[in-house]
């Protein structure tokens, strides 16, 4: 049946009402690209030979980031950005305060000095691939989303490893660990935060998109939005594959890490929904909000931290963001953000 | 016949984050050059598969006289062993060119 030009939202009703298989797909609160993750863990569990190529993983992050970018770039074009500044303080602000806030928790649990002060560092931090999952299903459900959401993600990245690394220089300063105590070049880390592949691809997309607009980006759309799901599908296997190895892994920390790993979340986002109401976003917006704040970084952090935090054991903190946090956040923790942020808002 | 001389062979095998500070290190200590190949396997530190960012190895290869060698692996030892999964070994090798290295 041919459905006439109508808005987003009208056109969801209409199809609802005819066709039964937009109604279960509503019904479900899973996106369809879950599913390639949960294969994903299905397949490192029962020890399969899949195995995706490392120059595929690498080449899909930085189609993921630039199209994420670009996306919310061109959106940014439309609007004047000095209005976006207190959204964008606050979001910081909030970034940073996280690893300040969980590093006492993290001593409490009996976590190490450098080990709490990293941890805290990747919570504080965010997920991209998380965001883009709540973006793909807000769109689904049809909830309007501020349109530069993808502005929040690259000013939340880097807030996070700079605060984590403070706490971790403040802590160990007085009693460093086993090994000689390495100096921090903090220029060398401020290059690799801003030069970092995440927040410059990201930034990167975000400035041509703004300056292209959509005119410019138009004949590039084909590349960068169409296929962007299904790329998403494809990366989110291929993260399946990396989750699944290390919940193989846990072991000594494990239950420690599984409670960190999923009780943290549904307090941090809802810390972020109701940031995003004070900030008077859209129930789409105080949804991402909260995931983003839900959210631990594992493409960013991992590396920052190795050099910024060498004396923390890195598999701690990956197997707590991406062996538990992420598949949690997939999983449960998007649907209650979004369910909160409906519950939440005023309209 | 082509005359050979005698070098030394420092393999370093490490993970990704330490491929900046090490060959940095192997600049400053004198060598010449060096080579890097992206490698997977496993040791104490787990099994690494190489397939993101952070699980990522590195297997860097010097060529160099013994003094220089010896002086990065040394370096390396003391500022990266404790904290980062080091494998380090040593060949002797015959090259053409010994003022390249």
């Amino acid at each position: 049946m041919q459905v006439p030009a109508t808005s987003a939202a009208a056109r969801v009703r209409l199809e609802c009402n005819f066709d039964p298989e937009v109604l279960h797909s509503k019904r479900t609160m899973v996106d369809v690209v879950v599913w390639f993750f949960i294969l994903g863990v299905v397949a490192k569990i029962g020890k399969s030979d899949l195995r995706l190529p490392e120059a595929l993983y690498e080449s899909l992050s930085i189609y993921l980031l630039l199209a994420i970018g670009l996306k919310g770039g061109t959106e940014l074009s439309r609007q004047p950005v000095a209005a976006l500044l207190p959204q964008v303080g606050a979001l910081v602000a909030f970034g940073f305060a996280v690893p300040l806030l969980l590093y006492p928790l993290f001593r409490t649990l009996r976590f190490d000095k450098a080990n709490s002060a990293s941890l805290g560092a990747h919570y504080g931090s965010v997920s991209v691939v998380t965001f883009a999952v709540v973006s793909s299903q807000l769109a689904r459900l049809a909830l309007p989303v501020e349109s530069h959401a993808a502005l929040w993600v690259a000013v939340m990245e880097a807030p996070g490893l700079i605060a984590g690394t403070l706490v971790a220089r403040w802590a160990l300063g007085a009693n460093p660990g086993p090994g000689p105590r390495t100096q921090l070049r903090w220029t060398q880390l401020a290059h690799d935060l801003l030069f970092g592949k995440s927040v410059l691809l990201l930034a990167g997309g975000l400035l041509i998109g703004a300056f292209a607009g959509d005119a410019g980006v138009g004949p590039i759309k084909a590349v960068f939005v169409t296929p962007f799901k299904g790329v998403l599908a494809i990366f989110l296997l291929e993260l399946g594959l990396v989750a699944g190895a290390r919940l193989l892994t846990l072991r000594g920390d494990a239950v420690k890490l599984i409670l960190i790993g999923v009780l943290l979340p549904p307090v941090l986002g809802t810390c972020g929904v109701l940031l995003g109401q004070a900030l008077q976003l859209t129930v789409g917006g105080m949804a991402v909000v909260g995931t983003l704040a839900a959210s631990a970084s594992y493409i960013a952090a991992p590396v920052a931290m190795r050099q910024a935090v060498p004396e923390a054991d890195p598999a701690i903190s990956i197997t707590a963001a991406i062996g538990v946090t992420f598949p949690f956040n997939l999983l449960v923790g998007i649907p209650f953000y979004i369910w909160l942020a409906q519950q939440v808002h005023s309209p | 016949m082509t005359e050979k001389f005698p070098k030394k062979l420092l393999v370093i095998i490490t993970e990704a984050a330490l491929e900046k500070p090490l060959t940095e290190l192997a600049r400053r200590a004198g060598a010449h050059g060096h080579t890097v190949h992206d490698v997977r396997g496993a040791g104490q530190y787990g099994e690494r598969e190489g397939s993101w960012e952070a699980d990522r190895s590195i297997e860097l290869k010097i060529v160099c006289s013994e003094a220089v060698a010896n002086q990065i692996a040394s370096e390396a030892m003391t500022r990266f062993a404790a904290n980062f999964g080091l494998t380090m070994f040593f060949a002797d090798v015959e090259v053409l060119r010994p003022d390249k290295y």
